[in-house]
């Protein structure tokens, strides 16, 4: 009879419970990705001064510090390569570099993997990534 | 000469055991099998030589992924043994986050294995209760490194992340949850009559066996051989805290779930005494992107057993050897000797039950020429004529099955 209890308890919960899968990607989880989910890198370009030492950590070569003009400098990350391990986020002396929470980065088209973040002067709240640290 | 009532039948490289490819040719009498020969390097993926062509840290998040279970036991065992080369101590702090993940990873990898067994056993209740608990610790460990696997906690000297006082409270909840399931399942393996009477006398190694073939881990726990790094040679925190390390004398697979069940027990008391005792203070030290010459070799605990690496420092910034020993390795020996006199049917369960990971396991391994007894590279077609001979003799032959799927094939 003890055992029979036991069983009949599981079921019951399970019966007034809300289905724990929800229908992704038409409904997106509301409670979001954890607090230090670490997603797609977010490059800060004025901060940069093109010392590539996230060239230099970064274990798979996803990303790539170009220069482009006098102290202006374009980040281009290779999404197929990058391993969301966030060593450039560390590495970064001048925390130029952030991760986000974006992690739907998934494509069809090749060419879409590799993003180009340029050099444009950053303007505050118009940045295609909203950065999810302070 | 093979005996003509023993049957040959090679089962894998892709085989029901696991998910994992590995080769077993199992020689049977009636049912019974008489002998089996385990052939390894179906997954090879020369993560050792990549190690000496990166620097120390990005060796850190290949490491990582030599194993998707026990990722932070392979980046521990890397890292304490760079530490130990460039002389450093890593803080208090850092060494109880290290512990914390550790032990969060063990209680994940455990749940997993019950899951994978009850599976096994055709108990598929039990694999979606344990996989149902086992998000709990997996939410955990997303909260606090940032990801389900491959943590990317450690680096050289101290540990990336901190937590904060919200994130132990979180940790402590969750452990009340998964201790009433746990002690829930304890229950299962004790009292329910089916799961007691298919894993008893299954896949049995003695005491004295255990230690022959070197057993490592649970597998060699559940035979009552009381070896455990965490005691043997403390690293990390566990010289501060007291657990006891758990054995068996069942010596079958019924043994090996109770030693695993009762770990998990030992785990969550680890994870209360860690969190009381926290210490406070810096996470990481400042290490040297250049390791002095040097060299050493590390052990670690891993939840399926000792895991050991071995590094060799150069004084550049790029190791000159890495070797890795995973568990699998030191339990597979022990495998062919526990399926001999057992049934076909209990195979799959048998191999499962030292938790293998053969992705792990599987290093480089040299076939030399035996036409000119030299080391080297051999064409593809050659290895192919070479394996289909080497299956013929062992009574196995493919040639009327390929003339059947060429001739589909061809139409």
């Amino acid at each position: 009879m003890k055992k029979r209890g036991k069983v009949l308890r599981q079921v019951l919960s399970s019966l007034f419970k809300k289905p724990v899968t929800t229908h992704y990607p038409f409904e997106k989880e509301k409670s979001g990705m954890p607090k230090g989910f670490r997603g797609k890198i977010i490059f800060h370009p004025s901060r940069c001064i093109g010392c590539k030492m996230c060239m230099r950590d970064c274990p798979t070569g996803a990303i790539n510090i170009k220069k482009i003009g006098e102290k202006q400098f374009e980040a281009e990350i290779d999404l197929g390569k990058c391993i969301y391990c966030a060593q450039c986020v560390d590495s970064c002396i001048k925390k130029a570099l952030e991760y986000s929470k974006d992690f739907e980065l998934a494509s069809t088209d090749r060419g879409k993997l590799k993003v180009i973040l340029d050099a444009e002067p950053e303007k505050p709240n118009a940045e295609p990534e909203k950065p999810t640290e302070k | 000469m093979p005996d003509p009532r023993d049957v040959r039948v090679p089962i894998g490289p892709q085989h029901p055991a696991l998910k994992e490819p590995e080769s077993f040719l199992i020689t049977l009498r009636g049912e019974k099998i008489t002998s089996v020969n385990i052939r390894m390097g179906y997954n090879h993926r020369g993560i050792e030589k990549a190690c000496e062509e990166r620097t120390y840290i990005q060796d850190l998040y290949l490491i990582e992924r030599v194993c998707g279970i026990c990722s932070h036991a392979h980046s521990t065992c890397f890292v304490q043994a760079v530490e130990e080369i460039a002389g450093l101590e890593i803080p208090a702090r850092a060494k109880y986050i290290r512990t914390l993940i550790a032990e969060l990873e063990r209680v994940h990898s455990h749940l997993l294995w019950l899951g994978v067994a009850g599976h096994e056993i055709g108990f598929d209740t039990l694999l979606m209760y344990t996989w149902r608990d086992r998000e709990v610790v997996m939410d955990l460990l997303a909260s606090i490194t940032g990801n389900r696997v491959n943590y990317g906690i450690n680096t050289i000297g101290g540990v990336r992340r901190d937590l904060d006082a919200s994130q132990i409270e979180e940790t402590l909840k969750a452990m009340d949850i998964l201790e009433e399931r746990t002690k829930y399942y304890v229950g299962i393996a004790q009292e329910e009559i089916t799961l007691k009477k298919r894993l008893s006398g299954v896949g049995k190694l003695s005491y004295e066996d255990a230690l022959r073939f070197g057993a490592v881990g649970p597998t060699g726990r559940a035979s009552g051989v009381a070896r455990d790094v965490r005691r043997d040679d403390p690293y990390a925190a566990y010289a501060e805290i007291n657990f006891n390390v758990i054995t068996d004398n069942h010596c079958d697979v019924y043994g090996r779930t109770v030693v695993r069940l009762k770990e998990l027990l030992e785990a969550f008391s680890i994870i209360r005494q860690l969190l009381k005792k926290f210490p406070d203070g810096p996470i990481v030290v400042k290490a040297p992107r250049k390791i002095p010459a040097g060299e050493t070799v590390s052990r670690y605990e891993a939840p399926r057993g000792e895991d050991l690496h071995y590094v060799r420092a150069n004084g550049t910034e790029k190791p000159e050897r890495v070797k890795v020993r995973a568990p699998t390795l030191a339990n597979v020996q022990a495998v062919s000797h526990m399926l001999e006199d057992g049934y076909l049917a209990d195979m799959p369960i048998v191999v499962a039950a030292i938790d293998p990971c053969f992705s792990c396991t599987d290093r480089m391994s040299l076939v030399s020429n035996l036409d000119n007894h030299r080391t080297d590279v051999l064409p593809w077609e050659v290895l192919r004529r070479r394996g289909i001979e080497h299956y013929k003799k062992q009574g196995v032959d493919f040639s009327v099955l390929n003339k059947k799927l060429a001739n589909v094939l061809g139409k």
